[in-house]
């Protein structure tokens, strides 16, 4: 079967009423001999802090989550939006207005079947702020969102409601076309209320958990081993090919490499950056290494000497650094350098740059040198800096590497202060004693805006004290034009607006590296690195 | 023997009391909190969390609530995985690091012994010699470097263990980190014994029993290896204690669920409960291991006698 794929999602409010499409799945090529046992084992990373989608929060549960929990919209492998749980809906003509028709066949894990209050009752739940959830604020685009997601109201007056035992309506406050894309996170996901209402905080142990993915929990030891088994009531059950699948919770990354190469894991969470070369070498051909959409850049505290009011300052430190020499030097899996912050591949969006991205590099540095005596520093009367980072291998090189071209090509004085994480994250947080920071942001779904909305000014995300009314407009109106073309032309006009400030300074786009044995099948790398295992199948070996 | 064990048992409670007082300030004061993440929580979600776990309460109210809590034997839910009690990870951790350390324990017990007997009987032969070589190798290389030489080897090239992983104990799972694990103890036991035992053997009541015409059998078994193995049992209190809680290492890059790595993970993670169970926990089991150690100490030597009078 072929995955039928959905235009973007912001095309979807000029359609009134979409038509049933089969959804993804396992798309075995004809021919293909599968192996009597489907049993994957995946590495994950971490443990996973809890299997609730709705406080979910670290890549290893958000994974779990999907493979266990189906929302309104899901992915196909490749990463585009497509139907889940809703096999249709439509649109009001103001892009406000969703209602979602959902599935005749959808049902929990249990049997018992799925309904439009499911979803209230988890919207509900997830956006009120007792229940703890990081994402809560991405209920914030519905109507009464912002008012319930700030402990002002009651979450029972949250824009969403079920006319229907299978229709389910969605009032936002103003138009967000990236509404459907949104649908796919796990914090989106139906939770099964008799059981949170049973067991409380434990409703997500085995025995106790009920789902509505294409799998459900079978088993769960702390440190150890999940698994999961397949759900035969999931409504496309049919198209599931693994039966079982176990994630591995593996920190180290030396270790997990040992694993897979003894045979004990099929596919890696991530591998070691240090044997890349060996890898490359003795199991190419099993190495996946692909774009992601995630940029690592650093971030000037404006909100502090030496750059408060000082954008020419922080332009000459962002131009007299060589990116390529950071992203082929110190890192080798194919990283790019990053002369913008919103990574390229993201859906119906342009790569934003520094006007001066272009520029020969002598050219670039006689302006660095420019603008740093126009800050009024020199060779003579050099910038004192701290560059802060998180204590990690990678880290400490780059840091080294940017604060020596600094120091050859301006004369800027940089001293490395590395911290362990938390410690780290609390004074990148507070902005008292940064002035420059390592920081890092993951898409969380395929728009733009996921990416840009993190320098709004006063978002609680934002450490850099960056607060441009210009910036903060566009954005306003880049989220709420229905346009797709108008859209795209806003948040590409707000990123220049941004870079041209140099807030930060993006330095490579990381890409995403997995170990996967020949024998699995339908893997398709992608942007989001989101791979369920629906999608996947073990040929004969 | 009651008295003196029931003394000890009194004396454990104002040292119980100064670990957890320690622990309990030195965690709160650690900058950075258990939420603090790359994408903070909205404004109102944060306080409700800080309002869940009590975070909003000055210091010392909190200590005083969690004293309170842990005389009910309830060490409160985890910071970070939220869908369990510290009580729960405990009693999922320990029978792990229990197994393993028994086992890491037993291994050591048995070949550090025979080895240090044997190497004494043999006193400046090549054996003793070759002995005394690969204990001293055994005590200085790390766990962190024998273990994964383990796994290069016996996992990765020859596949016959696995290399990790732990299937609720399985045997093969176990065999590698039980070797890692071992390997100091067994070096040190056996350079214990051999001291002992070569003491044992150059006493006068050895002397008296090979006059008497006894098997040298006779002679190692009945009358020299009991006394030899006293600084054995001195040790095992401490090793024992060390061996079930410093398994951290051995835990982490074989991927064991011990309570080793909820320690790790949780000073990291600032879960503020599940490192102070744990820590309790430990020191609890500590205090009864050296206890333990002690009264053994006083059976096998009958110079040692607890609480009698002089």
């Amino acid at each position: 079967m072929s995955a039928a794929i959905f235009p973007r999602s912001y095309l979807i409010p000029l359609l009134t009423l979409m038509l049933a499409l089969p959804a993804a799945a396992a798309t075995v090529p004809p021919g293909t001999r599968l192996a009597q046992q489907q049993v994957l084992t995946r590495g994950n990373g971490n443990e996973p802090e809890t299997l609730d989608p709705a406080r979910a929060r670290s890549d290893a549960a958000l994974q779990l989550t999907r493979d266990l929990y189906a929302g309104l919209t899901g992915e196909s492998p490749s990463g585009e939006v497509v139907p889940a749980l809703a096999d249709r809906w439509s649109v009001s003509k103001d892009g406000t207005e969703y209602t979602f028709h959902i599935r005749a066949n959808a049902r929990w894990s249990n049997g018992k079947p799925l309904t439009a209050g499911d979803f209230v009752y988890a919207w509900r739940r997830a956006a009120d702020p007792k229940t703890g959830s990081p994402y809560a604020d991405t209920f914030a685009i519905l109507a009464n969102g912002p008012a319930i997601v700030a402990g002002k109201a009651d979450p029972a007056t949250l824009g969403v409601s079920a006319p229907g035992a299978h229709t389910l309506r969605v009032k936002l406050h103003a138009p967000a076309p990236y509404f459907l894309d949104m649908l796919t996170e796990p914090v989106m996901f139906p939770v099964y209320r008799p059981a949170i209402k049973k067991y409380g905080d434990a409703f997500t142990r085995p025995g106790h958990s009920v789902t509505d993915g294409a799998y459900e929990l079978a088993d769960w030891v702390v440190n150890s081993r999940i698994t999961l088994k397949r759900n035969p009531y999931y409504w496309d059950n049919a198209h599931t090919v693994i039966d079982t699948v176990s994630y591995l919770p593996i920190t180290d990354e030396a270790s997990e490499l040992d694993r897979y190469r003894a045979g004990g894991l099929d596919i890696t969470y991530t591998i070691p950056e240090a044997q890349l070369g060996w890898i490359k070498a003795h199991l190419g051909s099993q190495l996946h290494i692909a774009p992601y959409l995630s940029t690592y850049f650093y971030g000037f505290n404006s909100s502090r000497p030496p750059f408060k009011d000082h954008p020419k300052l922080r332009q000459a430190l962002s131009m007299a650094i060589d990116r390529s020499v950071i992203a082929t030097k110190i890192l080798h899996a194919g990283e790019q350098p990053a002369y913008g912050f919103v990574p390229p591949g993201m859906s119906h969006y342009k790569t934003q740059h520094f006007t001066w991205a272009d520029w020969p590099r002598d050219k670039r540095l006689a302006r660095a040198r420019a603008l740093y005596r126009e800050a009024g520093f020199s060779k003579d009367k050099p910038l004192h800096v701290t560059i802060m980072y998180n204590t990690g291998d990678v880290h400490q090189r780059i840091a080294q590497a940017i604060a020596a071209m600094w120091k050859a090509n301006l004369g800027v004085e940089a001293q490395l202060v590395n911290e362990e994480f938390k410690v780290f994250l609390q004074d990148r947080q507070e902005m008292r004693t940064t002035q420059i920071f390592r920081s890092g942001w993951v898409a969380d779904y395929n728009d733009a805006y996921s990416f840009l909305q993190i320098l709004l000014g006063g978002n609680s995300i934002n450490d850099t004290g960056y607060d441009s009314a210009a910036y903060d407009r566009l954005m306003q109106q880049g989220s709420q034009q229905q346009n797709p073309a108008k859209r795209e032309a806003l948040l590409e006009h707000a990123e220049r607006v941004m870079l041209a400030a140099n807030p930060i300074m993006p330095i490579y786009f990381y890409v995403s590296k997995h170990l996967i044995k020949p024998y699995v099948g339908g893997w398709v790398d992608n942007g989001l690195d989101h791979h369920y295992t629906k999608d996947l199948y073990i040929r004969a070996h | 023997m009651i008295a003196y064990t029931l003394k000890r048992i009194l004396a454990a409670i104002p040292t119980l009391l100064i670990i957890i007082t320690l622990a309990f300030f030195l965690m709160h004061a650690a900058p950075g909190g258990p939420f603090a993440a790359e994408r903070p929580v909205p404004p109102a979600v944060q306080q409700n969390l800080n309002r869940m776990y009590h975070l909003d309460q000055p210091v010392i109210v909190q200590y005083g609530d969690y004293l309170a809590d842990i005389l009910r034997g309830d060490f409160g839910p985890s910071f970070k995985y939220a869908d369990y009690s510290v009580n729960d990870l405990i009693a999922a951790g320990f029978p792990v690091s229990l197994q393993l350390g028994v086992s890491a324990i037993l291994l050591a017990l048995i070949l550090g012994i025979a080895a240090g007997a044997y190497a004494a009987l043999r006193r400046d032969s090549w054996v003793d010699h070759l002995l005394r070589v690969v204990t001293m190798t055994g005590i200085s290389v790390p766990n962190f470097v024998v273990a994964p030489l383990l796994i290069l080897v016996f996992a990765v090239t020859l596949h016959w263990l696995p290399a990790g992983g732990w299937n609720r104990g399985a045997f093969a799972d176990a065999v590698l980190p039980t070797i890692a694990l071992a390997l100091p103890y067994i070096a040190y036991i056996a350079r214990l014994t051999r001291t002992g035992m070569l003491e044992a053997l150059a006493s006068d009541y050895v002397r008296t029993a090979r006059s008497k015409g006894l098997p040298a059998r006779t002679i190692v078994l009945r009358h020299a290896l009991k006394p030899a193995l006293l600084p054995v049992v001195s040790f095992l209190g401490p090793a024992i204690a060390g061996i079930i809680t410093g398994s951290v290492i051995v835990e982490e890059i074989f991927g064991i669920p011990g309570l080793g790595r909820f320690f790790v993970q949780g000073a990291l993670n600032r879960d503020y409960t599940l490192v102070m169970g744990v820590v309790i926990f430990y020191a609890m089991l500590i205090i009864a291991l050296n206890l333990a150690a002690d009264l053994l100490y006083g059976w096998l030597d009958p110079k040692v006698r607890y609480g009698a009078r002089a």
